[in-house]
């Protein structure tokens, strides 16, 4: 299959752009950081291809569907997601640093799905409670949602390293005030995103098994999540809180993301068709 | 902050816990946490289950707390309950803080506090300011409300505001929160949950309600007219679908095949695609081969009844159909068990796998039996449930999406414009202030401005 192999590809493209941007910010090479959004964008713009691609392909194969359904797919939409989430964020603050943060987590996610022998990359068709109307929109809140917070959290661990680092590393580095307030904006987003996931989740599953909530594990960790990012929120807008406590909280919110995302796989349950099998 | 309605001591403090965001962060983070044990240790299993996996001490212990159904165990509809009187006391306490702010027609300006706001867009005009007010007076209506002019010593003071119902934005998703919970407890009063299985052919008027496992009787019955299942070639599932049809009184009031996505609902009750199995089937056509003739006898064959074979092979019995039968330590499937008396000799378990017709040849035995026909029933399982509360919940949902998008991306901005002459130039100022997004702010001050200029060009 064309589009497996240029997604495999798109990894190192983005493990390189990764490579770039923290090659430009440990020694200080602009020139090189403009290579690695160059990188960047080259490898958002094969993800896109591979993944339109296999959305042909599956069509190809007689059972045509949006290419959302198994975790190799939720990956390679993740990584897309992250990326452009990413590339949105340099574009407004001109900083590459960042990118040093962020793109390794899309080449992670990508690595993951192209090269964990437990991952198949088969197109196969939906089995009957994927079949829904729901399934875009619910994928696609997620997947922006949590892309917003593996972001967020990249920016978080930058305003941690920064407060500790000698002035020299952290210099290139945008203000820690402009951190702090970046945090919150892909927070507030990612939030917005996370609460339509949520709700698109549930409208689905009230049509599917007559219930819009049963304390299923994933859906009971998106709303561990959700707890922890509203927390967030509510400390900054009226606590007041700033700065180090808010870095923390965003990267406590992103280690739920990530049990939400794969460490429900381990616990049994109605999400259970995103198992890893063959 | 204090509020009306606190009269004495303790009503007062119980207020002020439940109007403080200390509160709310400690309730939401609280919350986080506990719903963490509840993903650990399943929920609703067999208390044998637990007892095997934890031991009796610490059964006994997780069972007072509650943990084996944890999210409707007594301390966390707590947690819940004081999340929602948390969230109505605060978004109460904060409107009435806020409310010369929020509720009042013509909102007070005070020019002082615009002239110190360091943000600021200046230019200068020939006109004097009483012309100059003529021309941005449609400005202002066209862009923004309550506009207000104050004549100053060498010139006047122009305010407007826009945006000020945004600052309702929070209060609704707070409101949101509290539908939600409102919506699902309407649904746990009024609303069941249960399910049913129904065999091809059959009609049920009763259901089983989850959790209590007592009977329910429906306002109508369901017969189930056929149901089946389709696999991919891979085979994995593709379809269940199930042929349904209500009766009230015998009547045939609605017709619909279901499939999983695609439930049936009447009457509030919606009935859905949820399980299927095949029902153990009582009939079979066997076939007897005798070894000594090489004849072949078809005969139907149901559970429990005998045959008298031909050529004094003897009686054959056909006793059950085993899923998942074991021959010497191995699985072979569904099969018929039967027995064999032979004229003379004891009598002899045969098994009968439904997939293997030659399996018997194995025992080299006068007769060989085989299943020729074998059609297997399913029975649909559906589930069956009413919500009353499901639009409460689902008009939250829209309220949160809605108001999350007003709290975080509109703002309520207040603009003043202030001309003062100075010898034969009149000089403009427009100041702005916003409670949120200050860079919005910036760029909507820099629109006003350019077109308060424009609005003198001819």
């Amino acid at each position: 299959m064309t589009s497996s192999l240029i997604l495999s590809s798109v990894t190192f493209i983005y493990g390189f752009a990764g490579v770039l941007y923290i090659f430009a910010w440990v020694f200080r090479k602009p020139a090189v950081g403009r290579l690695g959004t160059g990188a960047a964008l080259i490898g958002l713009i094969g993800n896109a291809a591979g993944f339109i691609l296999r959305w042909v392909e599956s069509y190809q194969l007689g059972f045509g569907r949006a290419p959302l359904s198994n975790l190799y797919e939720s990956l390679i939409f993740y990584a897309l997601c992250i990326t452009l989430v990413y590339l949105a964020v340099e574009r407004r603050t001109a900083n590459r640093v960042i990118g040093a943060f962020s793109m390794p987590l899309a080449f992670l996610a990508m690595a993951y799905a192209s090269l964990s022998p437990n991952i198949s990359d088969r197109i196969q068709p939906l089995i009957p409670a994927l079949k829904s109307n729901w399934l875009i929109a619910h994928v696609v809140t997620c997947f922006l949602g949590y892309a917003a917070f593996a972001v967020a959290f990249g920016v978080s661990l930058m305003y941690i390293f920064k407060r500790q680092a000698e002035p020299s590393r952290g210099g290139q580095m945008p203000p820690v005030e402009t951190l702090d307030e970046l945090t919150h904006q892909l927070v507030v987003f990612g939030f917005l995103f996370l609460s339509a996931g949520i709700i698109t989740g549930a409208v689905w599953a009230n049509s599917a098994w007559g219930r819009y909530w049963g304390w299923d594990p994933k859906e009971t960790w998106s709303l561990i999540t959700w707890f922890i990012y509203a927390a967030l929120l509510h400390a900054r807008l009226t606590r007041g809180w700033r700065g180090r406590r808010i870095a923390y909280l965003s990267v406590l919110g992103f280690a739920a993301v990530l049990f939400t995302y794969f460490g429900v796989n381990l616990l049994p349950g109605l999400h259970s068709y995103q198992s890893t099998g063959p | 902050m204090t509020s009306p309605s606190a009269s004495n001591g303790v009503t007062d403090a119980i207020w002020k816990l439940f109007a403080s965001i200390q509160l709310t962060i400690a309730l939401l983070l609280s919350l986080a946490a506990t719903s963490v044990v509840g993903t650990l240790i399943p929920q609703n299993a067999d208390p044998a289950a637990y007892i095997s996996a934890y031991g009796e001490t610490l059964f006994r212990f997780f069972w007072v707390l509650g943990l084996f159904d944890m999210y409707h165990s007594w301390w966390f509809q707590v947690l819940m309950v004081m999340l929602a009187a948390n969230v109505i006391v605060c978004s109460a306490d904060r409107i009435y803080a806020q409310r010369r702010i929020l509720l009042v027609r013509r909102p007070r300006f005070q020019a002082e506090r615009f002239r110190k706001l360091p943000e600021r867009e200046a230019f200068e005009d020939d006109r004097p300011p009483s012309e100059l007010q003529g021309l941005y007076a449609p400005v202002f209506a066209k862009r923004l409300s309550a506009v207000q002019v104050e004549p100053t010593d060498a010139g006047f003071l122009m305010f407007a505001e826009s945006g000020r119902w945004t600052r309702f934005g929070v209060y609704a998703v707070h409101f949101s929160v509290v539908l939600l919970l409102v919506g699902g407890l309407i649904g746990s009063l009024f609303g069941f949950d249960g399910f049913v299985n129904i065999r091809e052919g059959d009609t049920v008027q009763q259901i089983t309600l989850r959790g209590s496992g007592e009977r329910l009787h429906l306002p109508f019955a369901i017969r189930c007219n056929d149901f089946s299942v389709s696999f991919y070639e891979t085979g994995a599932p593709k379809e269940f679908r199930s042929s349904l049809t209500l009766l009230e009184n015998d009547r045939e009031v609605l017709q619909k095949d279901i499939i999983v996505n695609d439930p049936l609902r009447y009457q509030g009750i919606s009935i859905f695609q949820s399980s299927y199995g095949s029902v153990p089937s009582e009939e079979a056509v066997l076939s007897f081969t005798s070894q000594a003739t090489g004849m072949i006898y078809r005969r139907e064959a149901r559970i429990g009844g005998d045959i008298v074979l031909p050529e004094n092979l003897g009686v054959f019995v056909l006793r059950e159909l085993r899923h998942n039968a074991m021959f010497r330590g191995r699985s072979v499937g569904d099969a018929f068990i039967g027995t064999l008396t032979p004229p003379e000799g004891e009598p002899e378990e045969i098994i009968l796998p439904v997939r293997f017709p030659t399996f018997d040849r194995m025992r080299r035995g006068a007769v060989v039996i085989a299943v020729d026909e074998f059609k297997e029933r399913f029975y649909t399982g559906l589930q069956v449930n009413r919500d009353p509360g499901v639009w409460v919940v689902y008009a939250g949902f829209i309220l949160m999406l809605l108001g999350c998008y007003v709290t975080f991306f509109t703002s309520h901005r207040q603009v003043c414009v202030e001309a003062v002459r100075r010898g034969a130039k009149t000089r403009v100022s427009v100041t702005g202030a916003a409670n949120k997004n200050k860079p919005a702010l910036m760029r909507r001050m820099k629109q006003l401005s350019q077109a308060l200029k424009e609005s003198t060009s001819p």
